[in-house]
This record gives C-alpha cells, structure tokens and sequence, in this order.
C-alpha cells in the first residue's frame, strides 16, 4: 500500500471511531450508572436493539430526528426499568435477568420492527468540523453525530456529579454498601431501580445514534452484540465515566478497521476484522480482572467484580 | 401465613414453572390482542403448530433435540455454580468441525464415521466452552460476559471458513462447505413409522439429559460438582477441586451444544451453512432456565419450546404476525420464569394462597392435605 492509502486508512478509522463509538459511549455510560448503585444490566444489549427500532420508528412517523431519540430513550428507560423492578423480587440474579432482558428486547424490536426494515426515516444532523480542510477525506471523518457532544457532556456531568452531588453519594454508597445506604434511611432498591432505569434511558440515546447516524437504518443485525461490549468497557474503564469516553473511543477506532480496510479496497477476512471489538474486549478482561482481588474502583455489592 | 410443609417444596417445582408459563401464554396473548388479532386463535394455532398431528410432533421433536443438548450447554456449568450462555458459539463451531473434517482426510462412510465427526463436533465446543470456564477460574473473568463474546467470535469464525477458505464453489446463492457424502449423514429413526422424518438426533438428545442427569444425582464426582456450585467455600473447606470440577462441567456442557451443531450438520444441512445460526444456542438458555438446569426436567421443556417454534411459522401464516412472536413469547416466559423464583418457599404459605385453599378446597382434600 502506498502511503496515500496509508493515510486514508488512518484517516477513515480515526473518523469511524468516533461514527462507530458514539453508542459504546452511551450504553457503557447507561452501564456505568447502573453499576455504580450496585446492579448489573447485561439486558442493556436488549434495550440497546429495543430502543434503536424506538427511535428509528418514532423519527419516521413524527418525521422528526430529535422526536425519535426521545423515543428511544424512553422505550430504553422502560425495559430498563423492568430489570430494576424485577431484580427488587428476592431470589432474582441480576445477571440471569439481563439475559432474560436480551432475549425480551430484541424480540419486541424485531416484532414492532417489521414494517420499519425498508421505509426511510429523517437522521440525526451531523456537525460539520472539517470545513477546514480541502480533503474531502478529512471532511466526512469530522462529520461527526451531533449526539457525540451530548455523550461527552454526559459523561462530564456524570463525573461531576457523582462526585460532588447529595444523589451522586446516595448512588455510590448504595452501590459500595447497602447496610450504610439502609441505615441512613434510603431505599437501596429504590436507588438502584431509578439507577438502572436512568442507565437505560442513556443507552437508549445509543441505540438511536445506531439507527438514526450509523449505520441509520434499522434491520434485524443492526446490533450485534455492542450492548454487550460497553458492559465489558465499564470494567475497562474502571467505573469512571472520562474513561468511558477513552475506551468508547477506542472501541469504535476497532470497530472501525475492518470498514475502514474494506473502503481502501482490502475485502479478505471481512468478518475476521468486525471480530476485532470482541477479541480486543476479551483480552483486556483477561489482563484486568483478577481471581484474587476485586478490580480498583469495582462498587463493592457488584456481583461482577467478585 | 401458615408453617411450611414437606410436600410444598416439591409441588413448588412443578407449579412455578406452570404459573409462569401460563403467564407468559396469558401475556402474549394480550400482546397479540393489542395488536387487534385474536388471543383465542393465536392459543389455538400455537397448540395446533406444536401437538396438532403427526407432522406438527414430528416437527416439534426436531426441534427439540438440539434445544436438548444447548440446554444441557447451560445446566451442566449451572449447577457447578457458572451462569454459562456460550452454546450458540459451541454449536456453530461443533458444525463447522463436523463439515470440516470431511475435507482434511476421508472417514469411512458408515456409522463409524459419523461418529468420528459428531466426537470431532463434541471436542470443539467442550474446547470453546471449559475456555470460559477456566478464564473464570484462573483469570476471574466474569463467565456470561465471555462465554457471549467467545459466541461472537465462533460466529466470525464460522462466517469467515464458510465464506471463505472451506466454501464449496458450488454453493452459488448461499456460501456452505461441501457437501458430507452420503454415508456419513445421520437418518430418520423410523422413516416409515408415525415418527417420519425425525433423526437419531433425538436419541442422542435424550440419552445425554438421561446420562447428564445420572453424573449429578448418582455419582460422587456430579455430586462434588453441586456441592461447588451450591457453596464454593465449603467445596474448599472439604478439599474439593473445584477449578477442576467447574471446567469438568463446562467441557462437558460445550461438547453437548457441539455435539448439536455436529448433529445438525449431518442430520438437516448437510452441510454447515449461515442456516445454523438460528438461535438454538439462545433457546437453549432459556430451556435450562426454565427446567431448573435440573437435565431430566429439560427433555419435556425442549418439546414445549421446540414446539413453539415449530407453531412459529403457523402464527406468520395464518394471523400475519411477524416471525418474532414466538421471541416475544420466549422473552415473556424467561423473565416469568425468573420473577416466579421470588415465589419460592411462600407459594401455599403466603396469606392469599391459604385464603383460596379455604375458600376452593372441599373440606376431606383439605384433611389429606395435612
């Protein structure tokens, strides 16, 4: 390859990680909430499936983009709550109900998404940064999803918040110990049902990033698996929310090459290099979690870290 | 609120599930009625689709075998204590190991070796299945997170060899590996019986609950292993191996979902193609779920939900709704199914449930009761 390619190449993933990570950023922030009151949602692939059809559907009936992330996040928030509520019974394990959340959302989308696969609907504008530059390369990489600002804005007042706010301490202490949460007087699971449900609104705004910006369309395959993926980024990104938006990042630069390879016309081991995200999630685990300490940083009720 | 009984917990077994599954058919059916169908006729169909006739049992059985053996995939690293879901990627790949091994030597086309390939299917996704277990036990990663991701990347695997290094060029519209000759492919049981087409899938399915069942109940080794996935502090107060138990478990698990994906090579495809990825392995999760990963219990569970699937086609003609339904239906019944666990232990000893008992019971039931 030349060095053209080369630069095109790095160019195009540099773009697409953005393009590619603006839902990691939203689910693993969704996550990251959730986790830190103490519960794990693996069902945020479901609603990661089930608010992407939301959104896709809500924008091409109101004929309005925003309408439909609105949507999105709502029909997130919903289901998300239905794990908060149901993880309150006694006897119910968060993880066996993520799986069970999974099954249940992506079933509600491919059902109410039927008539959805062929229409168009209106998209999320894109912001233009690259005005600049007279490459037409560089403009569409800085084409970048006017919801990538609002995660990162989220993942600034999630930080900030968390950090310095009455509710941020409330999330935290029912996530690091309930008897404490308890003996002040909160409801530890109130705590983690309103976490959990502002968890899956967040990652509802990423399911509508999916089929509203990227790839923005809505089809059964839409996702596979990066709900999944950004509830393996928290732990990466070690509860922190700036982190989450490094690791998102990075993840959507992965998710990027095989595309990016493909559009400078390397089309051998297509499926091998959209795997990447995947072995690249499963080697950081291995090199980060430990069999004999909780990982720096895990909220200690978390069942995931143990 | 009344003392527990002996007999409550045993009757717990059997009713939960039923409530929940009566439950998730009483939620779909409101579903369906939302969306201006009848509930009564959708009720109708999904028992005609599934026991209707010969040909609906038999479609409901061949389903159900490979949903056997995925669920098995779940239970087996269950009951050591694992919340394992890698069975879609152990099938895959177990399918893509009994098409493949075709082409590297010639197997004697007999029964022997079709056997050769199935144990070559079983190997592979014992291999990718005990590799979550043991980076659980090693690495202390979180066993559903990799057991899913290790899923995806089988299924890129297989993508990549069917569509690629091992397709058979004569596969135009849809990218498959050759062909396994016609010795090596698994038949009916009894082809000119009621039982039609169905294979020795079946069988296979069945003998490896009846035997999965005998390991935990019957033998100190299956015994061992509950004990790790009941309390793993006192597996280790006793001296009890428990990384060894609880990646004995997983390979075993993983070899029953390959050994699926062997058989549905050799027995429906013919050859491994995008086909198999159907979401047995995900069915399966939910057939251990709801059979308690108790083996003997998931035998009936796969005919239920194998038969679902089989009424799957049924609803999409005859009412129009889209093929999703029956996910819909597996999504109402698997968090049913979940949320009726909060039941246990206060199902005939909650305030309500002994005021009906008294209100329905005639008076000489309730005196052999207790």
């Amino acid at each position: 390859m030349s060095a053209d390619t080369w630069i095109n190449l790095i160019i195009a993933v540099l773009g697409g990680a953005v393009r590619v990570g603006t839902p990691f950023l939203f689910v693993s922030l969704g996550e990251c909430l959730t986790e830190k009151s103490g519960r794990i949602n693996l069902g945020l692939e479901g609603v990661l499936v089930f608010s992407a059809m939301a959104g896709f559907g809500g924008a091409y009936l109101s004929g309005q983009a925003w309408l439909g992330v609105a949507a999105a996040g709502v029909c997130g928030a919903l289901l998300a709550l239905l794990h908060g509520l149901l993880c309150s019974l006694p006897r119910v394990s968060d993880i066996a109900t993520g799986i069970a959340l999974m099954l249940l959302g992506s079933g509600l989308a491919f059902y109410f998404g039927k008539p959805l696969i062929q229409p168009q609907a209106p998209q999320i504008p894109s912001l233009m940064l690259g005005g600049w530059s007279a490459s037409p390369q560089v403009q569409q990489a800085l084409a970048i999803n006017a919801l990538f600002p609002v995660g990162v804005a989220l993942a600034a007042l999630m930080a900030w918040g968390l950090a310095n706010t009455r509710w941020g301490l409330v999330l935290r202490m029912a996530g690091d110990s309930s008897d404490a949460a308890r003996a002040l007087g909160y409801s530890v699971n109130g705590v983690r049902i309103a976490a959990t449900t502002a968890g899956g609104f967040i990652a509802g705004l990423g399911g509508a990033s999916l089929s509203l910006y990227y790839p923005g369309s809505w089809n059964e395959g839409l996702s596979s698996g990066q709900g999944l993926i950004a509830v393996a980024l928290v732990i990466f990104a070690r509860w922190s929310p700036w982190r989450c938006l490094g690791a998102a990042l990075l993840f959507g630069g992965a998710g990027a090459v095989g595309p990016a390879l493909q559009s400078v016309g390397v089309s051998g081991g297509y499926y091998l290099f959209n795997a990447m995200p995947y072995v690249l999630t499963l080697a950081i685990l291995v090199a980060t979690c430990s069999p004999r300490r909780a990982i720096a940083g895990a909220p200690m009720e978390l069942g995931v870290s143990r | 609120m009344t003392t527990p009984k002996p007999w409550h917990a045993r009757a717990e077994d059997l009713a939960l599930p039923v409530l929940a599954l009566a439950g998730a058919l009483l939620c779909f059916g409101l579903f369906v009625w939302l969306a201006g169908k009848s509930p009564v006729q959708a009720w109708a169909l999904l028992f005609k689709g599934a026991f209707g006739d010969a040909f609906s049992w038999q479609n409901s059985l061949q389903r159900a075998s490979p949903l056997m053996l995925t669920a098995l995939a779940v239970a087996l690293p269950g009951r050591a204590g694992l919340t394992v879901i890698g069975g879609e990627g152990a099938l895959v790949l177990g399918a893509l190991a009994c098409a493949a091994l075709p082409l590297g030597f010639t197997p004697p086309a007999n029964a022997w070796g079709s056997a050769l390939l199935l144990a070559a299917s079983a190997a592979t996704g014992a291999a990718w299945v005990a590799l979550a277990g043991a980076l659980r036990q090693w690495r202390g990663v979180n066993e559903t997170i990799s057991s899913l991701l290790l899923g995806y990347i089988a299924i890129a695997l297989f993508k990549h060899t069917v569509e690629g290094p091992l397709r058979d060029p004569a596969s135009l519209n849809k990218p498959s590996t050759p062909p396994l000759a016609e010795g090596l492919r698994i038949g009916a049981i009894a082809p000119d019986s009621l039982l039609g087409d169905v294979h020795w899938g079946l069988a296979i399915g069945l003998l490896a609950c009846l035997l999965a069942g005998v390991w935990l109940s019957f033998t100190a080794n299956g015994f061992a292993m509950r004990v790790v996935g009941g309390n793993a502090r006192a597996a280790r107060l006793v001296g009890l191996d428990a990384n060894r138990l609880v990646v004995l478990a997983c390979a075993v698990g993983g070899a029953c979902a390959g050994l699926a994906g062997g058989i549905e090579v050799a027995a429906v495809h013919t050859a491994a193609n995008a086909s198999l990825i159907a979401g047995l392995g995900y069915t399966g999760i939910l057939v251990s779920f709801v059979a308690r990963h108790n083996p003997w219990a998931i035998p009936p569970v796969a005919l239920l939900f194998g038969g679902f699937g089989a009424a799957g086609s049924l609803l999409q003609r005859r009412m129009d709704l889209p093929d999703a339904s029956v996910l819909v239906l597996q999504g109402f019944a698997f968090v049913l199914i979940l949320a009726a666990e909060a039941l246990r232990g206060r199902l005939f000893t909650l305030g309500w449930a002994v005021h009906i008992r008294r209100a329905v019971l005639p008076r000489q039931i309730k005196g052999n009761v207790q």
